[in-house]
């Protein structure tokens, strides 16, 4: 069985909207390995979420080209059926608001069983059980009772467990958690994180987690993907992006976060707004907030170079191509 | 320095969502075209050397009585009483055209103003503005109307006055719940913070934001305010005879139904039109208004948004 | 005690939840339960914590968009606790509020210019051209094109939308300025213009800022002094380096254990506290110290008796901590204390 459990090459996704055509994704790469987590990072107009709801089969009314290899399957080839079959015991997503993301007029519990009687065959009574397990192995207290209550008597953190239990019950090869902890309080987000390590190393399974927190990859990710206006920008394991960060945008999100060691330092902010995707920048899309923009980078994209001395680190920057010296 | 999507004003996305709509050009040309003919009104009568009031016994009715059906002289026949039925459908054109949109204009505005006053204030004012509206909506309207007419007597300014009187609560019930909603805005905080006393925030704040549910209720409050001077019309309770208006030519003509089909046929077809594209025109302006008429991509978005 | 330019003393705000039933006992959301605090002249004061912690109610009681159930607010050694809308006008002018989301603080249907405009028109400071004048001036100051006078706020982005609020607050050049999450809804590449902005005005401007957030990274780059607030009350203050290098309070440990440090090196070598459980509702805060059920040092006496906000251990006045087994230097936080 080889490592490798999802390839996706190429991704390009564009959507008709009145304002022309939006291309929010635009020949994204990335790996994901069994058991281990590929952080996705960017901010909003990155493309991260539209990404993996794609390779999730969950994008509708858009063009889509490339492929996403799971198991074998190109999954932007399946059919809707197909797709289903897929989705809880092969790939199971999780998204940021859990107020939104599970129906207010289910209870909890019928919504886990509902997924699982889908997917598997055995008696109502024995989906309930399992449901109950699930509740408590997430850490929520007392899950006999809470089995039987509606998402709104949740708080924040107890729902994004729930989601998580839901998410989990089928035993998914591939967890996407889409900014599960953004709406959630810094020590709920702690636990949460803290959750989702240890169920990963439970049940074996990989993980995409999306996020705009650099602060939340370096402490959970295996490997790190930086996206930028629908590309990738830099690539690398979580100590490599951390020590060696090989593109000025990395750099450029790096110092603007306040650090707590250095604190009176002034932020060295990015200048400028996120592209418009619909016309998106020549060349290099972030070259018109670059520092150290040549020529080169508004006229051609860069390149996937090597970034030397790292194991598998790659950027996209004509900087760090030796026949670039500006 | 790039940019991200420049959004259009409010107003004018409005508008070129209009202009998009086959629909809402077509209907608006037909509005115009019923205001062209009621502004003419006097023009067609001097083309047709005919005055709205004039009764043709000679050559508008029959000898034995009967209206004239339509010909050379009477393009659209004749009434009971021998008059031109073109020309009187054109006057009445300007009845309901100035009834349909002062009603509906002073409906807009009362019912407006109520609302916004109820929900800011809130409490005590809300609940006796709340519970009047109420009442206004259950009276009945024909026994009212009739009450009215019997002791003032039919004009058009009771016209208007009626129909916007049962018209105005349905607009303050509207506009003083999404007054209710605007007053939790976080702009509506600010301006608080910055000072800015009661009427300011009435008027500067949450106005403009009703405008757009005003605008919609005022061009669909047209045709029903069409609708309803037709019926008072009929019922003998709207505009004093002669002056023609589609509500009494369409009363007189059930005499004739058998013998002058013109009669019954051209009010009728006149009234239909007028309220439809008036109707499809407030369908099309209140699809216009509507945020979530495309579903774009929200490209701006920061934190929390989709990518 | 000219120091201070806002004063909160024994500030309390209970809102009453629609009764359950007919009979039966009121219930109220104890959502800011006894505070008292000082900003000083010239100073970023940061007051953090979580959800339900009561940081935004207090700051809307300080700006009086809420009405104090008791206690005082003093500005400028006025108290305008029960001050009447009349009096609060002069008030208005030199305290103003920098709200959290950019999408919702501006009137979608208002011109920009005139948004920016508003407290000169509410205040009767300058009209017409001159009040365009002004306000092009503040656009420029926050770094925005002057030119974009007509636009509405659609028309902008985030960060910009929020550089708008700013101007808006900014215009009658207030003395003190209470900044409620205002970077919390946006991007990261953005924040950090913002926050440079403001401490750019700061500067300029000779501002006093209240800087409420539930992000301490963000907190401790911008402020003198850091309040930590759990469940209504007040935790712990102290001066931000203080705060971090050895903060007093279990909550503050866990709150800086927590944050998400964008380094994994140093990620991997702090202590981690996970609490327990989730933050307990306002409704019904538990009895005595608030934090208990959730602390890892918890004693009986927690239960018990109420910690008062006291310089505990051997800190100076200005470092108090509300908590009966404070951290020692260098102690774990998992360790049982004993009281000083």
């Amino acid at each position: 069985m080889t490592q490798l459990l999802l390839d996706v090459r190429d991704l390009t996704v564009s959507f008709h909207t009145s304002d022309g055509i939006v291309e929010a994704v635009r020949g994204v790469s990335f790996q994901v390995d069994r058991g281990k987590t590929l952080g996705i990072v960017g901010e909003s107009g990155s493309g991260k979420s539209v990404a993996t709801q794609t390779v999730a089969g969950l994008t509708r009314g858009a063009r889509i080209s490339g492929r996403a290899i799971f198991e074998g399957r190109d999954l932007l080839t399946l059919s809707a059926a197909e797709l289903r079959a897929i989705r809880g015991p092969g790939i199971a997503m999780i998204f940021q608001n859990p107020l939104t993301s599970l129906h207010p007029f289910y209870k909890i519990g019928w919504q886990i069983v509902e997924m699982i009687r889908a997917h598997e065959s055995g008696s109502a009574e024995s989906a309930r059980r399992r449901a109950i397990e699930l509740l408590g192995h997430v850490g929520i207290p007392r899950p006999e009772r809470r089995v039987d209550d509606y998402p709104h008597q949740f708080s924040g953190g107890m729902l994004q467990r729930a989601m998580i239990a839901m998410a989990l019950a089928l035993k998914p090869r591939l967890l996407i958690a889409d900014e599960p902890t953004t709406a959630l309080d810094v020590t709920v987000q702690a636990q949460i994180m803290r959750l989702m390590r240890r169920l990963q190393s439970e049940f074996g399974m990989a993980i995409i987690l999306i996020t705009h927190d650099l602060g939340v990859i370096a402490g959970v990710a295996d490997d790190v993907v930086v996206m930028y206006a629908g590309q990738v920008m830099e690539q690398a394991s979580r100590y490599g992006l951390f020590r060696q960060p090989s593109h000025p945008y990395t750099t450029g999100l790096l110092g603007s976060l306040p650090r707590i060691n250095f604190p009176d330092e002034r932020l060295t902010a990015i200048t400028g707004q996120p592209p418009s995707l619909i016309h998106p920048p020549s060349g290099c899309p972030f070259h018109p907030r670059c520092p150290h923009v040549m020529d080169r980078c508004v006229t051609s994209v860069p390149a996937f170079m090597a970034v030397p001395g790292a194991e598998a680190h790659r950027s996209a920057c004509w900087l760090l191509d030796p026949e670039s010296i500006s | 320095m790039t940019e991200s999507i420049r959004a259009r004003g409010p107003w004018k996305l409005a508008f070129e969502r209009i202009r998009g709509d086959r629909w809402a050009i077509a209907a608006a040309a037909g509005v115009v075209f019923i205001i062209l003919i009621a502004l003419l009104a006097p023009w067609i009568g001097a083309a047709v050397e005919h005055s709205p009031e004039a009764q043709f016994r000679e050559t508008g009715l029959s000898p034995s009585g009967i209206p004239v059906g339509p010909n050379r002289e009477f393009l659209f026949g004749t009434d009971g009483l021998g008059r031109d039925v073109l020309v009187r459908i054109a006057y009445g054109a300007r009845v309901s055209l100035l009834v349909g949109v002062l009603a509906s204009g002073l409906a807009v505005a009362v019912g407006a103003v109520v609302g916004i006053v109820a929900a800011w204030f809130g409490g005590v004012v809300d609940t006796i503005l709340s519970r009047l509206m109420d009442v206004v909506l259950s009276l009945p309207f024909l026994v009212f109307a009739l009450a009215l007419v019997a002791v003032v007597g039919p004009s058009l300014t009771i016209s208007i006055v009626v129909i916007a009187f049962f018209s105005w609560a349905s607009v303050g019930r509207v506009v003083r719940a999404q007054a209710l909603s605007i007053r939790e805005q976080e702009y509506v905080k600010a301006a608080r913070s910055l000072g800015a006393g009661s009427l300011r925030i009435m008027f500067v704040e949450i106005l403009p934001n009703v405008a757009a549910t005003m605008i919609v209720y005022a061009t669909l409050l047209i045709p029903s305010s069409i609708a309803f001077e037709a019926t008072m019309s009929f019922l003998g309770l709207g505009v004093v005879p002669p002056t023609p208006s589609w509500g009494n030519m369409l009363a007189d003509s059930i005499a004739f139904y058998k013998v002058a089909w013109w009669f019954v046929v051209f009010p009728g077809a006149a009234l239909l039109s007028t309220t439809l594209a008036f109707n499809v025109l407030g369908d099309s302006v209140r699809d216009a208004f509507d945020p979530r008429h495309d579903q774009t991509i929200v490209l701006d978005t920061e934190t929390g948004g989709k990518a | 005690m000219n120091e201070s330019l806002l004063r909160v003393e024994h500030l309390v705000k209970h809102f009453p939840m629609k009764a359950q039933t007919f009979w039966g006992d009121r219930q109220y959301v104890h959502a800011v339960d006894d505070v008292s605090l000082d900003v000083r002249r010239g100073e970023t004061l940061g007051l953090v914590g979580e959800t339900g912690c009561g940081k935004s109610t207090l700051a809307r009681c300080i700006v009086r968009l809420e009405n104090p159930t008791s206690g005082r607010v003093i500005f400028d050694g006025h108290d305008i606790t029960s001050a009447s809308e009349d009096e609060l006008r002069s008030y208005r002018q030199q305290m103003q509020m920098v709200f959290q989301d950019p999408y919702s603080s501006l009137n979608p249907r208002r011109r920009v210019g005139s948004i920016i405009g508003d407290p000169f028109g509410i205040h009767g400071v300058a009209s017409g051209t001159e009040r365009k004048r002004r306000v092009q001036e503040l656009m420029d100051l926050v770094g925005l094109n002057p030119e974009h006078y007509n636009r509405f706020p659609g028309q902008f982005s985030g960060g910009q939308r929020q550089r708008i609020g700013i101007a808006r607050a900014i215009a009658l050049k207030p003395r003190l300025l209470v900044c409620d999450e205002p970077v919390s809804a946006l991007d990261v590449s953005i924040r950090a213009q913002i926050l440079n902005l403001l401490a750019d005005l700061q500067k300029e401007l000779g501002l006093t800022i209240l800087f409420i957030s539930h992000d301490l990274s963000v907190v401790r780059h911008v402020s003198d002094r850091i309040a930590v607030m759990y469940l209504g009350k007040v935790a712990e203050i102290a001066s931000a380096e203080a705060l971090f290098d050895h903060a007093r309070h279990p909550y503050t440990r866990a709150l800086l254990s927590a944050i998400p440090i964008a380094d994994p090196d140093l990620d991997a070598a702090r202590e981690q506290i996970v609490l327990s459980g989730d933050p307990p509702s306002p409704i019904e805060p538990p009895p005595a110290c608030r934090f208990h059920p959730r602390c890892p040092r918890a004693e009986t006496m927690c239960a018990v008796e109420e910690p008062a906000l006291i310089a505990r251990l051997s800190d100076r006045e200005d470092h108090p901590a509300a908590c009966h087994f404070p951290v020692k230097d260098g102690e774990s936080v998992a360790a049982a204390g004993k009281p000083s």
